[in-house]
């Protein structure tokens, strides 16, 4: 007896036949359907669906391998095994069974033993194929839940990593939308002060890993770059984040691009990603090259932060992007690589964008590339204006509620000074006032050019005029570099009062730091009328944009203390600067 | 295989030879080389000569063992890389964390 019984179908005209069959069947413990022509086993099929369907090769209305025919074709996707019943011994007619769809013959006069092992046989093969299919079923299943389930992860990393300011004119990029299952990142965002912060990072390994990675280094980023935090600081939080919650043998390989457009200024930092480029605009091009360990790696005391600083131009470009762009393979297994951009670069015609180019390029290169989009490239064409939209400009809530009348003073020391930025500190305390809300990047502006005046030509005494050119400028930020470390008994001390005044309020700020002074009384722009005629130098614009900014400046002492006075009101909203 | 290991002369040095791809397939035998090593073993050479390509998880490997090492005071030295390789490392700035020969 079987083990378990089976629905087997039987056609076959003749009778005494069927007969014998149905007898053999039944006692080896199945259950049978019987017919007695083709058409006949076609209907039975459809009404019962057996497991095994045994047909007489000959018969009247429809013959056996008619019926086979359209019996495997009802059966679809499900195994079911066709065996003819035959008394043909010509071997081209044998073939003939098997050609319509049949799995096996039986040769009249039947053999008990031979069916039993054949029936046997084929329920196994049609099991071993149920599983197969039911397991293929579920992998399916499991891959459609696994896409589903990215889908939904993406919507919600899309709300911590936004896309910031990614789709300003002058950013171009390509990502693949589940980038982030690679294990690439790319976010943007605008500064209090003008200016943008750009990090593109591609961690090690793929799925699930890279992706819970890259929620913290979102978060930090835009956290703080809002604030006004330098690229430098965003990277060692970054860094001491990822040492700390990724396992050893897992980092993040990434550049930091911090843009100030106003000052024409690039600083960049490159941490394991392939070389980035300075393209200019009469043709010239710059490598910056990783320079760093990449994030995640070293312990916060020995992580370096510091950046490179590169002059640009408007009409200048900076392209950027993860290592899936040079090892993009052809199906001869050469790589992209650098020689492959290079080439694409020098295409790009005077109306073309490198972006387009090199995209262009390495899909063309490889189709798998193209495929797998395992690459993240992006540009950032530099612009005489930035054209970000601020975004410390959330709604006016209620102006009156919230801190009005306060003072505060605050005075970095010695080695803080290397070290640390005020900057963020004193804008939050700033922006705590609704009425200054929506002028952060104004209050910014004026702190930062208060505390970087005070810092590098109070206390560290860098001549400005050292960036006037090319190559003082590099020699004026490696010397800012190493005279931070030389800092002993200096301070700088802000001093911050607000008041209230009928239709908004006023901020009056002190910056006092332990350097030299200038001599403020003979310098033009400090009492000059208005300044305007002084062609902008690096070394006038600060002091050019607190005159603008600011209702009033005042120098006082050996010109190491500035006061500034700063006028809201509710009327005014962000944007019309003028209004003073 | 395509992880050898050999004991140097000097019974403290380990010598680990990965042929063609150091990649993620690699990862359990390379780690196994190491820490089967026994106690004796304080010096680790990884020996590049046949390796045709190494990608961002073998660096990782390469910081599994220098943990394994001591950290910062691992003595690991990597070396015989080709070009390929040795751009690969050098991208990273590994040569702050490896003796690269």
């Amino acid at each position: 007896m079987t083990q378990h019984s089976l629905r087997i179908l039987i056609a076959d005209d003749s009778d005494t036949d069927r007969l014998i069959l149905q007898a053999l069947i039944k006692r080896l413990g199945h259950e049978v359907i019987e017919a007695t022509d083709g058409l006949e086993a076609v209907e039975k099929f459809r009404e019962v669906s057996p497991d095994i369907v045994l047909l007489d090769a000959l018969m009247p209305r429809m013959d056996g391998m008619e019926a086979a025919r359209h019996i495997k074709s009802l059966a679809g996707e499900r195994l079911v095994p066709v065996i003819f019943l035959t008394s043909l011994s010509d071997a081209e007619d044998l073939a003939r069974c098997l050609a319509a769809g049949g799995d096996d013959f039986l040769t009249k006069p039947y053999s008990r033993v031979i069916i039993e092992a054949k029936i046997k046989a084929f329920d196994r093969m049609r099991r071993m194929h149920d599983t197969l299919s039911s397991q293929h079923e579920e992998i399916s299943a499991r891959n459609r839940q696994l896409l589903e389930e990215q889908t939904i992860a993406r919507r919600v990393f899309d709300n911590v990593a936004h896309t910031g300011c990614l789709d300003s004119p002058n950013i171009r990029y390509h990502a693949s939308p589940l980038s982030v299952f690679n294990g690439d990142v790319l976010f943007a965002s605008p500064r209090p002060a003008g200016g943008m912060l750009i990090f593109l990072g591609d961690f090690t390994g793929h799925g699930l890993p890279a992706a819970i990675g890259a929620m913290p280094v979102a978060e930090i980023f835009y956290g703080m770059a809002r604030k006004g935090f330098s690229g430098a600081d965003v990277l060692r939080e970054i860094n001491q984040k990822l040492k700390l919650i990724l396992p050893t043998g897992m980092f993040c390989c990434g550049a930091m691009v911090e843009a100030d457009f106003k000052l024409g200024q690039l600083r960049i930092w490159n941490g394991g990603l392939p070389e980035a480029w300075v393209l200019r605009r009469n043709g010239e091009q710059l490598l910056l090259p990783s320079r760093h360990l990449p994030l995640g790696i070293l312990p916060p005391e020995q992580f370096e932060s510091v950046m490179e600083t590169v002059q640009v131009q408007p009409g200048d470009r900076l392209l950027v992007m993860t290592d899936g762009v040079l090892e993009a393979a052809n199906d001869r297994g050469e790589l992209f690589g650098l020689a492959g951009i290079r080439h694409c670069l020098e295409q790009v015609k005077p109306a073309g964008h490198p972006f387009d180019v090199v995209l262009e390029g390495v899909r063309a290169f490889s189709d798998k590339a193209a495929e797998s989009d395992d690459l993240t490239l992006v540009t950032l064409d530099i612009t005489d204006q930035p054209a970000v939209p601020d975004v410390s400009g959330q709604s006016l809530p209620s102006a009156l509620a919230g801190p009005t009348e306060w003072r505060c003073e605050y005075e970095i020391r010695e080695r803080t000074l290397g070290d640390f930025s005020p900057l963020p500190l004193l804008l939050h305390i700033c922006l705590e006032v609704p009425g200054l809300r929506t002028r952060g990047g104004e209050i910014y502006t004026l702190l930062s050019e208060l505390y970087n005046n005070a810092l590098e030509h109070g206390v560290l005494e860098l001549p400005s005029e050292w960036k006037r050119s090319a190559e003082g400028f590099g020699r004026y930020y490696s010397e800012r570099q190493a005279r931070l470390a030389r800092v002993d008994g200096h301070y700088i001390r802000f001093s911050l009062h607000h008041t209230r005044k009928p239709g908004g309020g006023r901020l009056r700020v002190v910056c006092e730091d332990s350097g030299a002074g200038f001599d403020f009384r003979n310098h033009p722009l400090v009492s000059g009328e208005t300044g305007e005629d002084i062609a902008p130098r690096y070394a006038g614009r600060g002091l050019l944009l607190l005159k603008r900014l600011s209702k009033n400046i005042t120098f006082r002492g050996k010109g190491n203390h500035v006061e500034i006075v700063y006028d809201w009101n509710f009327s005014a909203h962000q944007g019309d600067g003028d209004d003073r | 295989m395509p992880i050898q290991t050999s004991l140097a002369e000097d019974g403290k040095t380990l010598v680990i030879r990965i042929e063609g791809r150091f990649d993620f397939s690699t990862h359990q035998a390379f780690r196994d080389s190491y820490e089967h090593a026994g106690p004796k073993v304080t010096n680790y050479v990884v020996d590049l000569s046949d390796t045709t390509y190494l990608d961002s998880s073998a660096l990782g490997m390469l910081l599994l063992l220098r943990d394994h090492a001591g950290g910062d005071s691992a003595r690991i030295s990597i070396e015989n890389c080709n070009s390929d390789v040795r751009r690969i490392l050098s991208i990273s700035n590994f040569e702050q964390l490896f003796a690269i020969k």
